[in-house]
């Protein structure tokens, strides 16, 4: 069986499903339901073909001419890709069938058609970024996947809050593009050829390799979402469409990760202060993280945030494994690129959960604000289930994948102790981050799905079962590597060790899966027991009001509400907040309605992008006068900047001995 | 047989020693306040009573609240068997079971907290902002000191980390560290316990209590389960304590079962005094004092390294 082929009939058939789907008419769900079958049917060929590569440690390598001279498509498949098209398969077929409730045709005819060409896109785009071997061909991909990321933003262009966030994404995907252009370039003069293979390790100094390290965390850091590159990412990803937002959140993110683990397999060098800087550059971006979405009154961009900081979790994993190859522990590579993978993994899993729930709640009551919802746990309660899940399963809490993820980091850390034991530090920041995390989203689904509702929106209702079928698979997976981390131990290990190369320790030696499995079910078995048992219990329960001192008739507004939840932990923390507090002018005898609300701005984008770019804006705008707009002047400038770089090339001499 | 014998004892202890701790407690508070104080046994009658009762459920709640008190005995028992309470290793050991315990105790945590938003009360919306924020400070204190822990072990579980921790010899830096994080965790444990200077147990003013009143609207068994909850993680982490100050000695085992038996009524009555020697502190000070306790963890983390 080749499974090389069977992944390109993935990729075909996600990007195909866009122009299928256009065949219908505007206000028809047909041919959606028909797109979205070519899209899942692709999906699945590649998810069996992934899974078989990766479970059978498979190599399949495949070079096709290309139509450019002197170029080819060098395509291979490898368990380190395949453990990356899994993710990229599983969540953009759910999130496909998801889209053909929440995003009917019927209901977006304007925008639904090329919503969905964008997406398939998107999706084959990502998966062709993991089977590239040329750095022409990975660019290009690249490029697929982030252009039709700034297109799925702007899904609803009529919005001005959508046009923004498209911008600022496009301005920062291209600055990356940039600096992994620069990347190939010189990895290009080093290796003398496009394919990528790891340079020589007596050419390269260190000095040129620590530049090239360099490009790519900065590079691949814009796409990823680090801390402070991650300044385009709430927004976009609040604006996007729910389903959308999933996949960039839980999928493309990762493949700025990708990116680095790439890169990373090309340099020969390992010096310390690398894996270092990757371990505080995680932990940072995962503390700063959590700690911004804690101020978010939008649940998509509280979600958004805690993408930065899961990010910062998934790279402290590879600064680990970094640290241990410089430091030769395969003790710490095994646990900290197993943690590093798995949560790539389970990042993608409960993330789209969330933000698949969150859609579902835009869907069902008509707002993204925290602060005007409430009590929704009565009328979705599917929905309502399916956010506490992924809840649980995003504060790393048992018995659910993120614990497990987790735990492989924590003990990896922990490791560290016998020989660099200021590493270990790290564990108590993801401590508090664990806790931080707890607190927003105790603070997420208590002000969403508990109490009563705090304001009068349209009666919500649960969504149908085209959108939490998909959810409740997800949520399943969570729950499965959670009880039986076994099962995820043997694809852990081969990725692991492909990108390392190196003969490492087994993993099922390292961590106690068995025992974690028994605790899980046993936690599960003693909980679910125990409300059978109380239910049967329960049966004479009165039913009254909540107590409010005596007070007979509580009301909506004696709720808490989301700000004065996290206005508590906003004040302790203010000195690392950036925090804009409205508060009522009281005055006179006969006070009037007041209002008291806090903004959490990102310092990142206000207080550095936005002035830089302003200024840029204002140096720029001189040169606007070349800006004509008439095509013939540009082809002009393109052949002036073509003689430009001849002369440069060309020694001058040269060129007079050529012309007389 | 030791281990069985050890075992045994472990589980016996865990189910009906906690309500005791608060029993002392109370009647030290009492004899500080020159009172006669409720009877030693007090809490027992409370829960017998509660456990009969009916209970009143708002009808604001969801299965959240039904659950909750569940949750967190059912995770505190579990967390409960991973410590060893006497000089044996505890029912459940196994590499990571640190991590476990410490996330274990942030289930219950989560589910009581999402409880008290179920609710629609300020009053208890007030004690969950209140409970998460400290929470987020006592974590990382209580990460320091394991983080010493395992640096002193070289193991990473609690069974082999806490027996040895009370073998290291009086005088030398690392009893100098184990004093350091026995402080911090003292601190810890009266803020997880919602006891003065954090939280005032025993105030009749919603508005300045933590923990009693993010379970304000639980009635009958499901306010009898979240008392034990309470007063189970009182005596996990004080045994927890225990191990870290107390010297045990490995060949004595009856002596150390004794030791550690009296240590924790002892814990007890110093948690009893504190309550009656110092007021409250004002909450917005609260999260000064476990940044105190993180930094006494971190003083005791440097000396070792």
């Amino acid at each position: 069986m080749n499974w090389l082929a069977l992944v390109f009939v993935g990729v075909i058939a996600f990007a195909l499903s866009g122009p299928v789907g256009m065949l219908g008419r505007r206000r028809e769900n047909g041919w959606q339901w028909v797109s979205a079958g070519v899209a899942v049917g692709g999906g699945l060929c590649g998810l069996v073909a992934a899974f078989a590569v990766l479970l059978g440690t498979l190599t399949e390598s495949l070079s096709l001419p290309a139509a450019a001279p002197a170029m080819t498509l060098d395509l291979r498949v490898g368990p380190l890709s395949a453990f990356f098209l899994i993710p990229i398969f599983a969540i953009g077929s759910l999130s496909t069938i998801y889209g053909l409730g929440y995003w009917r045709q019927s209901r977006h005819p304007r925008t639904g058609r090329k919503l969905r060409l964008w997406y398939g896109l998107l999706i084959a785009g990502m998966a062709m970024l993991t089977l590239c071997q040329n750095s022409i061909d990975f660019l290009i991909a690249w490029e697929m996947m982030a252009l039709s990321t700034f297109f799925l933003i702007i899904t609803e262009d009529q919005k001005p809050a959508a046009r923004q966030a498209g911008w600022v994404y496009l301005v920062a995907t291209h600055l990356g593009t940039l600096l992994l252009v620069a990347l190939f370039a010189i990895l290009r003069v080093v290796s003398g050829s496009f394919l990528l293979r790891p340079v020589p390790p007596g050419q390269v100094g260190m000095g040129l390799q620590t530049a090239l390290f360099l490009l790519a965390i900065v590079g691949f850091g814009l796409k990823a979402g680090i801390v402070p590159l991650h300044f385009w990412l709430p927004e976009a990803h609040a604006n996007a469409p729910s389903h959308v937002s999933a996949t960039l959140s839980g999928v493309a993110l990762k493949m700025g990760i990708f990116g680095m683990l790439r890169v990373l397999t090309l340099l020969t060098a390992r010096p310390p202060a690398w894996g270092f800087f990757l371990l505080t550059l995680g932990a940072v971006s995962a503390f700063l993280g959590v700690l911004w979405a804690i101020g978010q009154h939008d649940v998509k961009k509280l979600l958004a945030y805690h993408s930065v900081e899961n990010i910062g979790i998934i790279l402290m994993g590879l600064g680990l494994a970094l640290l241990g190859e410089a430091e030769h522990q395969p003790v710490w590579i095994v646990l900290g690129m197993a943690g590093c993978l798995l949560h790539v993994w389970n990042h993608g899993l409960f993330k789209s959960l969330l933000f698949l729930s969150a859609g579902s709640v835009i869907h069902g009551a008509g707002t993204r604000d925290i602060d005007r919802l409430g009590g929704l746990a009565k009328s979705m309660k599917i929905t309502a289930a399916l956010f506490m899940l992924g809840s649980l399963a995003i504060c790393g809490l048992p018995p659910l994948n993120g614990f497990i993820s987790e735990l492989f980091i924590y003990l990896g850390l922990f490791h560290t102790m016998a020989r660099l034991p200021i590493l270990s530090l790290a564990a108590a920041v993801l401590a508090m981050v664990g806790a931080l995390a707890a607190a927003c989203f105790t603070k997420a689904y208590g002000v969403v799905f508990l109490g009563t509702a705090r304001s009068n929106f349209r009666r919500a209702h649960e969504s149908s079962p085209t959108l939490w079928i998909p959810m409740c698979i997800l949520g399943a997976a969570c729950v499965l590597i959670g009880v039986a981390p076994s099962l995820v131990l043997a694809p852990l290990m081969h990725a692991t060790a492909t990108w390392s190369g190196q003969t490492l320790p087994a993993l099922g030696g390292l961590v106690p899966a068995r025992t974690l499995s028994m605790l899980g079910v046993g936690l599960v078995i003693g909980i679910g027991v125990g409300l059978v048992w109380q239910r049967n219990g329960l049966r004479q329960a009165r039913i009254g009001i909540t107590w409010a001192c005596g007070y007979i008739a509580p009301s909506k507004h004696m709720q808490y509400t989301a700000s004065s939840l996290a206005q508590m932990l906003l004040t302790a923390l203010r000195p690392l907040l950036h925090q804009r507090r409205h508060e009522p002018q009281i005055s006179g005898v006969l006070v009037g309605p007041s209002q008291f609300h806090t903004v959490v701005s990102d310092p990142v984008l206000k207080d550095a992008v936005e002035p830089i770019w302003r200024r840029l804006r204002f140096t720029l705008a001189r040169g606007q006068g070349f800006q004509k707009g008439s095509i013939q002047n540009y082809i002009f400038y393109m052949l002036l900047i073509l003689l430009a770089l001849l002369a440069f090339t060309l020694p001058l001499a040269m060129l007079w001995r050529l012309l007389f | 047989m030791t281990t069985f014998i050890g075992i045994c004892l472990q589980v016996a202890l865990l189910a009906l020693l906690p309500p005791l701790l608060l029993g002392i407690i109370n009647k030290t508070k009492a004899g500080f306040a020159g009172r006669r104080g409720p009877p030693i046994l007090q809490v027992y009658y409370d829960l017998l009573r509660l456990m009969k009762k009916n209970v009143v459920i708002s009808s604001t709640t969801t299965w959240v609240f039904l659950a909750a008190p569940l949750v967190s005995v059912v995770s505190v028992v579990l967390a409960g068997l991973m410590v060893p309470l006497g000089p044996t290793a505890a029912p459940i050991h196994f590499t990571g079971d640190l991590i476990m315990f410490a996330y274990l105790l942030a289930l219950g945590r989560f589910f009581t907290t999402m409880a008290a938003l179920d609710t629609g009360s300020s009053f208890e919306g007030m004690g969950a902002a209140r409970e998460f924020t400290f929470a987020c400070f006592s974590e990382p204190a209580l990460f320091l000191a394991l983080l010493v822990l395992v640096k002193l072990s070289g193991a990473l579980s609690l069974s082999a980390m806490l027996l040895p921790a009370s073998h290291v010899r009086i005088g030398s830096t690392a009893s100098a560290a184990l004093v350091l994080i026995a402080v911090s965790l003292f601190v810890v444990l009266l803020a997880e316990t919602s006891r003065i200077p954090v939280d005032d147990p025993n105030t009749h003013l919603e508005l300045t209590m933590i923990h009693e009143v993010m379970v304000l609207d639980n009635s009958g068994p499901l306010l009898g389960a979240q008392i034990y909850a309470s007063s189970l993680k009182l005596l996990i982490l004080a045994a927890f304590l225990l191990h870290i100050v107390l010297p045990l000695n490995p060949a004595l085992v009856g002596r150390d079962w004794g030791l550690m038996l009296v240590g924790l009524l002892v814990v007890a009555g110093i948690i009893g005094s504190v309550e009656s020697l110092m007021a409250r502190l004002q909450l917005r000070f609260v999260p000064t004092l476990l940044v105190a306790a993180c930094l006494f963890s971190g003083f005791g983390f440097l000396l070792i390294l």
